[in-house]
């Protein structure tokens, strides 16, 4: 039977915490523990807290964004235009709605915005706390796809392709380390997000860092954090990337790359879960799941040991290979039309696909640089492309001018691209081959203008201007 | 050397694809400011501001949040992208002609505060 409010309190007494243990809560910590992003903000809309789940979401050091508007920080969409019409954080209270905002490294994501009032002891008004939500789940990546073949951002209806989607689920449901193994450019990094994206820690964050950008100092730093005073230029605490990742997932890139003193410590970590800052004494506990990548044969790596083989065997408790375009029967046409028609719309361009006999040719490619390189080369028939059909003519010159390579990369060729940059097959868009091609682009339309500049320009896709520039700069006589 | 930032009141706006108030200005040689054009655009638009940058044959833009795409585009064509910029026009102006702004430059002066 149930009991009355009375009764309630008369048999169980609610237990207060005392207000001193409250005073003794850091509120730096408790914005941290928080499964959102948080931010607080004054009367004025300046930044008086962010936690480390929002910090790492937007791209900032939280330190970095005290004092700046909110607005200049956060750089959301309704945030903007509020600004922009003059209105105050007042209209906002209490409303929580689904928003945008564009993240240090220049992708957009949509997210939730909630505004509650701060009130300090005397119930006076000091400022206001927006919650931020990612709302980037998987559900997202699926609609901006259009594509049923596929997982996340990574598509593909190839039987190889498939029997990897199978296994994704279990993977990502499950919370071992993982390592994805496959050549550069065939969609590790997606893959490692959508795992991310698909798993419990979704809500969490997803942190990224490339073991073979750094120099060793640096990237100890950069992995386990320091302390102020560790080394020169340490002027504050920083939290490092185990930390940020908290709750979430470190997607640890090029792992092969990684020093065999910092191998030391990660193995420390997988077995710990504790992180000690560079300079520190004292241990942080982080809940962090493990995604590593690498492009190279860690085997090989192990048996030559310059890869500690203890490392290996802990993060090779999931391990997802990811095959190469040429071994993915009947994904490429898939991969050219999704592609083209996703830079194609972004361009507002009407083109519905490839000619015969351009497709033919990148039919007949070998695509050493994978998934990437036929991405950028889909993007760059978007641009050139002023017809319904991407004609032979605007594809990269380097598939048309010169017999196409149809061998494979050796390994060490494959790594001397990665370490000394991206190659023509990595862009698309060699230097010599670009200007070439513009050039001649511009010749075709000037003849087709009659020597008119103003119609040539449009042709082209740029102002006369720039049409003059380069007819200059190619030396061309009009 | 031509600039175009997109802004919000006198500061540069957070995000490039939401401002409808551009400026254009020119820099001479000796880094000073000799033209000054204040754009209102009728409507907010990345794609907008993209073919205007091309359009007035603009060597730079400042500005704060840009999306991948629209960068890529603008590096594409040679137009160099100063971004994740914090900061008041003149500012912006003072630190081109001095060739000290670079992405991620914060130049507003922070409040006080912080827990």
């Amino acid at each position: 039977m149930p009991r009355s409010p009375s009764d309630k309190e008369k048999t169980a007494p609610v237990k207060r915490a005392p207000a001193s243990v409250l005073k003794r809560i850091d509120p730096a910590a408790l914005l941290d523990a928080a499964a959102f992003g948080l931010v607080a903000v004054d009367l004025d809309e300046r930044v008086l807290a962010l936690n480390e789940r929002l910090a790492t979401l937007i791209g900032v050091q939280a330190q970095d964004a005290l004092g700046l508007p909110c607005v200049q920080v956060l750089r959301n969409r309704s945030g903007v235009q509020r600004c922009g019409a003059g209105e105050t954080l007042e209209s906002e209270e209490n409303v929580s709605r689904t928003d945008d905002l564009i993240t240090r490294d220049r992708r957009r994501i949509p997210v939730r915005i909630s505004v509650s009032p701060l009130a300090d002891e005397s119930g006076l008004r000091i400022g206001y706390l927006k919650t931020v939500e990612d709302l980037s789940g998987p559900e997202a990546t699926d609609h901006l796809l259009g594509s049923s073949y596929g997982f996340g951002a990574v598509i593909g209806r190839s039987l190889c392709m498939q029997r990897l989607f199978s296994m994704l689920p279990v993977v990502a449901q499950s919370d071992a380390s993982v390592l994805i193994t496959g050549e550069t450019g065939t969609g590790k990094d997606l893959l490692a997000e959508a795992i991310h994206q698909a798993s419990d820690r979704a809500k969490g964050p997803f942190v990224k860092i490339n073991c073979g950008a750094l120099p060793a100092t640096l990237l100890e730093s950069e992995l386990f954090g320091h302390k102020k005073g560790a080394f020169t230029g340490a002027v504050e605490d920083r939290p490092g990337r185990f930390r940020m990742a908290h709750r979430g997932t470190l997607y640890l890139t090029e792992i092969g790359d990684l020093p065999l003193a910092l191998q030391v410590k990660l193995l420390t970590f997988l077995d710990d879960k504790v992180v000690y800052p560079l300079g520190g004494t004292v241990g942080h506990a982080a809940d962090v799941r493990v995604v590593a990548a690498t492009h190279r044969d860690l085997g090989e790596m192990v048996r030559r040991g310059r890869f500690r083989e203890d490392l290996f065997y802990r993060l090779n408790v999931l391990r997802l290979q990811v095959p190469s375009l040429r071994e993915r029967e009947g994904d490429i046409p898939l991969l050219l039309d999704y592609f083209l028609k996703r830079h194609s719309a972004e361009l507002g361009r009407p083109i519905q696909g490839f000619a015969p006999r351009t497709l033919k040719i990148l039919l007949g490619y070998d695509y050493p640089g994978n998934v990437r390189e036929l991405k950028n080369i889909a993007e760059h028939c978007a641009h050139l492309c002023q017809e319904k059909r991407v004609q032979p003519v605007h594809l990269p010159a380097y598939l048309t001018e010169k017999p196409v390579v149809r061998q494979r990369p050796a390994p060490a060729a494959a790594e001397a691209a990665v370490t000394k940059g991206p190659g023509p097959g990595e862009n698309g868009t060699a230097p010599e081959a670009w200007s070439h091609i513009e050039a001649r682009l511009i010749r075709e339309a000037l003849v087709k203008a009659r020597g008119h500049r103003g119609r040539a320009a449009q042709i082209v896709g740029c102002a006369r201007s720039t049409l003059w520039r380069k007819i200059k700069h190619y030396g061309i006589e009009v | 050397m031509k600039v175009l930032i997109p802004l919000l009141d006198e500061a540069v706006a957070p995000r490039f694809d939401l401002a409808t108030d551009v400026l254009l200005a020119c820099l001479g040689d000796e880094g000073a400011v000799v033209e000054r054009k204040l754009l209102i655009m009728p409507q907010a638009s990345a794609e907008r501001l993209c073919q205007l940058v091309i359009a007035e044959a603009v060597d730079t833009v400042v500005c704060g949040g840009i999306e991948a795409e629209h960068y890529d585009y603008l590096t594409w064509k040679r137009v160099r992208v100063i971004d994740n910029v914090i900061g008041a026009v003149d500012q912006v102006l003072a630190g081109l002609s001095n060739n000290s702004l670079e992405p991620g430059t914060i130049l507003t002066e922070k409040a006080e505060g912080g827990c």
